[in-house]
């Protein structure tokens, strides 16, 4: 079968190979990782428990900081003359998160990012400026091999340099492009200052945006300000990097069940929820062979759709992720994700869809403060105008999040761009208390 | 009657130490000539208003630096420099229903004092219609621009 038919398996065959590849896996981790034996053991399961794909959810949960304990190699399932890649995480919230990758795994990786581009039918025809970053971090190299098994010309720009790449992407007539959703609104507004005609002076037709977290009105503005199909890209390191989801041309975000089993839980309960509930997305990998992963927790809030995709895929969808559970913030008792915020100011005309939330201790109270550029052709000349458009903004903060948020209108270009993963919060509460 | 249309700028600053500074840094190396000015301020920001000798460049000089600006019709009229003549000028447009949204004023060379005059778009023309039936000197846009 070709790659992209894999994603229409008929329902029955894709269920007995998930079957057979979760019995497979769970032998496999109880055997050669000693972490995973105590739990199963600890948790009074054997791998022959596994009879159904219903049977998952009788085992323990791996999470991040399992991960860290067993820094560095502590869960490979192989030994290390196996491995023929090692990717990290940058541990900026503690030790890195340290991953390998066996030949069989790079193969698999391949394929799950073939797959992927396959979303927007990339080949041999296309240019693909690939601006994730290469290195330990896996969206540069991960979209690398993808479009060079697809026989694409890849450019291998990495991240940063951002006028330079514009030129690249101009004199090459780069078609599809590669980078995070908060640098291609950033490579956008530098090309419109330094003069170019986004949609003439570049060959364009659709990008694949992932690695962190983007709203609906993100989205639209990228697709709308290149004039090109917005494709997510979903994945985690600890999974295999991107790779795991992607977007088709209705928007829903495919999970290639083949090779990763996803399920949502009450991240409190840690209980199933039917499919339709929102809740932390889990994973299991079914393939992988130097680190296996058992249910791991991501995170990421999701919901799961079983019903028919308009695509005619047969492979389960997700909904775009809302946040990671790390980038809510409780902000006196109410949860509020960055990606809400940004949905709010995409809505609104005069500003543009960078932000930064600053979160403030006053008294026993939270204070909560959106700062927001106002467009830099600026709408109008009146205070009275641009007060309103600060209240307006309050006030849709409010239906959206339930709580006062306070709004800070500041010149254009004053919030840092970033060049991989926006940091879109300061919470200055630990610093005050 | 557009030679009458004043291209005035108007820079969004935030309330920030020295940002004034900075505008007029920008403006004075880019050899651009300020005619009148006018800063309009909330609590938190301030958006001032500007009448410079080349608003194309200046806006492109602005916004290349980084400043949101944008460029608003005005329109000037030239009164004698002496008790009530900002008063003549208002007098007509209020009898007429004209909004005035904002003015300021500088009294220019020997006895006379430059107005100007925001309305809305759609009262643009009235306006200057009324104060020339009036008798009122209204000033070509072309004279800041020298």
């Amino acid at each position: 079968m070709s790659l992209k038919e894999k994603d229409f398996m008929p329902k029955e065959e894709l269920r007995a190979l998930q079957l057979k590849r979760l019995q497979e896996t769970v032998e496999r981790a109880y055997h050669l990782v000693p972490f995973y034996r105590k739990k199963f053991d600890e948790a009074g399961v054997k791998p022959s428990d596994i009879r159904s794909l219903e049977d998952l959810k009788k085992l323990p949960f791996t999470t991040k900081q399992d991960l860290r304990n067993h820094y560095p190699f502590g869960l490979f399932a192989v030994p290390m003359d196996r491995v023929v890649r090692i990717h990290s995480s940058s541990g900026t919230t503690g030790k890195p998160t340290v991953v390998g990758y066996t030949r069989h795994d790079m193969a698999v990786w391949t394929e799950v990012m073939a797959r992927t581009l396959l979303m927007a039918d990339v080949s041999e025809k296309d240019i693909v400026h690939n601006a994730y970053g290469y290195g330990l971090f896996t969206g540069g190299l991960g979209f690398h091999y993808g479009a060079e098994a697809l026989g694409a010309a890849v450019v291998p720009a990495s991240g940063g340099f951002t006028k330079r790449q514009l030129m690249l992407m101009k004199d090459f007539g780069a078609t599809i492009l590669c980078c995070t959703p908060s640098f291609a609104l950033h490579l956008a507004e530098v090309a419109k200052e330094e003069g170019y005609d986004l949609k003439k002076d570049f060959k364009l037709r659709a990008g694949f945006f992932g690695a962190e977290p983007a709203s609906p009105g993100l989205r639209k503005a990228v697709a709308e300000s290149w004039g090109i199909q917005y494709v997510e890209a979903y994945g985690l390191s600890e999974i295999i990097g991107p790779g795991v989801a992607a977007s088709c041309e209705y928007g829903s975000l495919h999970v290639f069940e083949d090779h990763f089993i996803p399920e949502v839980i009450d991240p409190e309960t840690g209980e199933v929820l039917p499919d339709g509930e929102e809740g932390e997305l889990v994973i299991t990998t079914l393939t992988k062979q130097a680190l296996p992963m058992i249910r791991y927790r991501t995170k990421d809030i999701t919901v799961i759709h079983r019903e028919p995709c308009k695509c005619g895929r047969t492979i389960v969808w997700i909904e775009s992720i809302k946040g990671r559970a790390d980038d809510m913030l409780i902000v006196n008792g109410v949860n509020v994700f960055p990606s809400q915020v940004e949905h709010v100011i995409t809505k609104v005309e005069g500003v543009t869809p960078n932000y930064v939330i600053v979160v403030d201790k006053k008294g026993v109270l939270d204070k909560l403060e959106v700062w927001v550029e106002v467009d830099e052709k600026m709408l109008t000349d009146g205070v009275g105008t641009l007060e309103r458009l600060q209240k307006k903004l309050e006030e849709e903060l409010l239906n959206h999040l339930y709580i006062n948020a306070k709004v800070k209108l500041v010149e254009p270009k004053t919030l840092e761009r970033s060049m991989g993963k926006a940091k879109r919060i300061v919470d200055r509460r630990e610093l005050s208390s | 009657m557009t030679k009458y249309a004043v291209k005035q700028l108007s820079v969004f600053l935030e309330n920030r130490r020295g940002r004034l500074a900075d505008v007029a840094k920008v403006l004075a190396e880019a050899g651009i000539n300020i005619r009148a000015l006018f800063l309009a301020d909330s609590s938190e920001f301030g958006i001032l208003r500007l009448v410079v000798n080349n608003p194309e460049k200046a806006k492109a000089v602005l916004i290349s630096k980084g400043f949101a600006a944008n460029e608003t019709d005005v329109f000037a009229v030239e009164v004698e420099d002496k008790p009530g003549g900002f008063y003549s000028v208002i007098k007509i447009l209020a009898e007429n229903g004209i909004d005035v949204e904002y003015t300021y004023a500088y009294a220019g060379a020997s006895h006379t004092a430059i107005l100007f005059f925001k309305v809305k778009n759609e009262d643009f023309s009235k306006a200057l219609k009324l104060l020339e039936e009036s008798g009122h000197k209204l000033i070509e846009a072309a004279k800041f621009y020298e």
